[in-house]
């Protein structure tokens, strides 16, 4: 186990520093941050001077270094649009984004879940193919599409509920949630609906697949026999079985929800990472842009060493390949 | 399943929802051939364009006489026109971007399964590397660096498409490695890359076919997605995802024909695509023959 571990943790931290290097690089070739700061009427000297102020005067290798050993030291620079450090501009806005997330995965599992399983036990019933269809448009339908006929029927037709912004927000642990505030509930639902429905649509095809092939195994014939109730053996011999692969692709798919916000969070203007990454996008803010490129991949990089390393521990036949 | 055998007719009989699927697709490509001959207008030929047009509802008669089917923007640009050429941009980058995406990862995964060694370490571990990553995060981060345009949207989505062909070419190809005509290929002396063209390329490519309509509907969608954000194709050439992001500002003043024809004809294209894809897949699967 312990060689595995640091195997698994050896590639993590090579494909980190690929990553940095690429990002470097890319940033490197193409942009100039004199020619970003520096104003229409400098001299050939204040060029120099501005240049050797931001160290980027320097050989290429040693500015690579000197970039990696400030993000190592939690320096990721300083928004040219905010003018705050960038560090905090992106951990204030977080909470936002995780709270979406976590809306529409709990959506996503409450409503998929039981679809899934309902279609899987009646494969020729109406409502399985309706549910089936529903799911194909559900995917074909992109999700910034998805959002603007969320906005146009409940916030313009129905005006039930607000299209943009954040509502107010309950503070707990000095950091302000929607969750916890009947205003906030109201704006992050449309949201969190939108990034549900691909979820939704996800899981049910997960939990359909899954029950397919349960429904044949051994055990479930011996419940039968056992004469165990219908009920009794979809919650404890079903669910639990199918509930294995729902529940990884769900911990690996959290990162897709992150990268989906984007989209998300710029329809209905919702304060989070997404939206600061758009904006700053737009607004050419580079060390926002940079500081996000890493921050994701950081975050990929720790998901996918953690499911490895929790499948490791379910299945030994992993650790010795 | 070695060779790609779809027989059209006997795929899409007694399957009415995949046939219009396909009918569907059928139109949307001869609508993004011939669009500027069946267009009302030329949407981007600015001496046309009457301002006083503007903003008008779908059915409605513009100044020069012409009917407008789906209304006006607020340039006074027929909406009808503005859809058939924004789904020629559309339908053009995700056929570019599919198309060099998959010659790149099919050739990455012949080469990986037929050279084995370090080679396919560094080329699976791309791979492993590209999966791993969301394809619209990572080509929103490219797009970030390298600024927006037809051309870069569409290195963005090669970058999103290529991944998933190696790994899939590369392990029919494995298998096909172990068969007994590739040792003769081998004894007969001829070039590694005269196999791999003649002999493991025909016989590998059969998965990647079945699932190309998905990656071109993906690639729709993403393009889309990309363009409504704003880092996509510029201004002077929308694709259906700026058309819609061009009628999102009038969408809360009760203006809906702006973005929801756009957004109609897009949902409908890539449905159709992904029913006949559907049929594709399950029509190729053994497992499935006969049933459902």
């Amino acid at each position: 186990m312990l060689s595995f571990t640091l195997r698994r943790l050896g590639q993590s931290s090579v494909l980190v520093l690929i990553m940095s290097v690429l990002v470097f690089f890319c940033m490197y070739i193409v942009t100039d941050p004199v020619a970003v700061l520096a104003s229409d009427d400098f001299t050939e000297e204040d060029r120099i001077a501005l240049a050797s102020e931001l160290g980027v005067d320097r050989p290429i290798l040693v500015q690579y270094f000197q970039f990696t050993s400030n993000i190592l030291h939690g320096d990721f620079g300083t928004s040219f649009v905010y003018n705050k450090p960038v560090l905090p501009l992106i951990l204030e806005r977080l909470p936002a984004t995780l709270e979406v997330a976590i809306l529409a995965i709990t959506i996503g599992l409450c409503a998929g879940v039981p679809m899934g399983i309902y279609s899987g036990l009646n494969r020729r019933k109406k409502i399985t193919k309706a549910i089936s269809f529903i799911t194909t448009i559900g995917y074909s339908i992109p999700n910034f599409w998805q959002a603007l006929l969320l906005i146009i029927v409940f916030a313009v037709w129905l005006r039930i509920l607000p299209a943009s912004g954040r509502g107010d927000t309950t503070f707990l642990f000095g950091i302000g949630w929607s969750f916890f505030n009947l205003d906030g509930l109201r704006h992050m639902l449309l949201p969190a609906v939108n990034l549900a429905i691909y979820k939704i649509c996800m899981q049910t095809r997960l939990a359909r697949s899954g029950t397919q092939e349960v429904m044949f195994q051994d055990y479930i014939t011996f419940a039968r026999a056992k004469g165990l109730p219908r009920q009794r053996i979809i919650r404890r011999h079903l669910l639990r079985n199918i509930l294995i692969p729902i529940v990884t692709i769900t911990g690996l798919e959290l990162g897709g929800l992150i990268a989906f916000s984007t989209v998300t969070e710029t329809v209905f203007s919702w304060p989070g990472i997404g939206k600061l990454l758009i904006d700053s996008i737009h607004h050419a803010d580079r060390p926002v842009v940079v500081a996000y490129l890493i921050l994701i991949t950081l975050m990929f990089v720790i998901i996918n060493f953690i499911v490895d390393m929790a499948y490791a521990v379910l299945d030994p036949r992993i650790r010795h390949t | 399943m070695n060779r790609l055998e779809i027989n059209l007719w006997a795929a899409f009989r007694g399957h009415p929802v995949a046939t219009i699927g396909l009918v569907g697709v059928t139109f949307f490509i001869l609508l993004a051939i011939f669009g500027p001959l069946i267009a009302p207008q030329n949407p981007y030929d600015q001496t046309r364009l009457d301002i006083l047009d503007g903003l008008l509802p779908p059915m409605s008669k513009l100044g020069d006489g012409t009917f407008s089917l789906m209304g006006t923007d607020a340039l006074g640009r027929d909406i009808l026109s503005a859809v058939i050429y924004g789904l020629r941009i559309s339908l053009f980058v995700a056929f570019m971007a599919v198309f060099f995406g998959t010659v790149i990862g099919v050739t990455l995964g012949l080469i990986a399964a037929l050279r084995r060694g370090w080679i396919e370490t560094i080329i699976m571990r791309a791979v492993d590397l590209k999966i791993s990553f969301p394809g619209v995060l990572l080509a929103l981060m490219l797009l970030a660096v390298f600024g927006s345009g037809v051309d870069k949207i569409i290195y963005a989505l090669i970058i999103g498409t290529w991944a998933s062909k190696a790994r899939l070419v590369r392990a029919v190809a494995l298998s096909e490695m172990k068969k007994e005509y590739m040792d003769f290929a081998r004894i007969a002396g001829l070039s590694q890359f005269h196999i791999m063209m003649r002999f493991l390329l025909p016989n590998s490519i059969a998965p990647v076919l079945v699932v190309l309509p998905m990656s071109i509907s993906g690639a729709i969608g993403a393009e889309a997605t990309l363009s409504f954000l704003g880092v996509g194709v510029p201004i002077t050439e929308p694709s259906l995802g700026l058309l819609i992001a061009n009628g999102n500002d009038y969408l809360l003043s009760g203006k809906w024909w702006i973005s929801i024809f756009p957004g109609l004809v897009l949902v409908a294209m890539v449905l159709c695509i992904n029913v006949v894809a559907d049929r594709f897949r399950d029509y190729t699967n053994p497992f499935l023959q006969g049933k459902a």
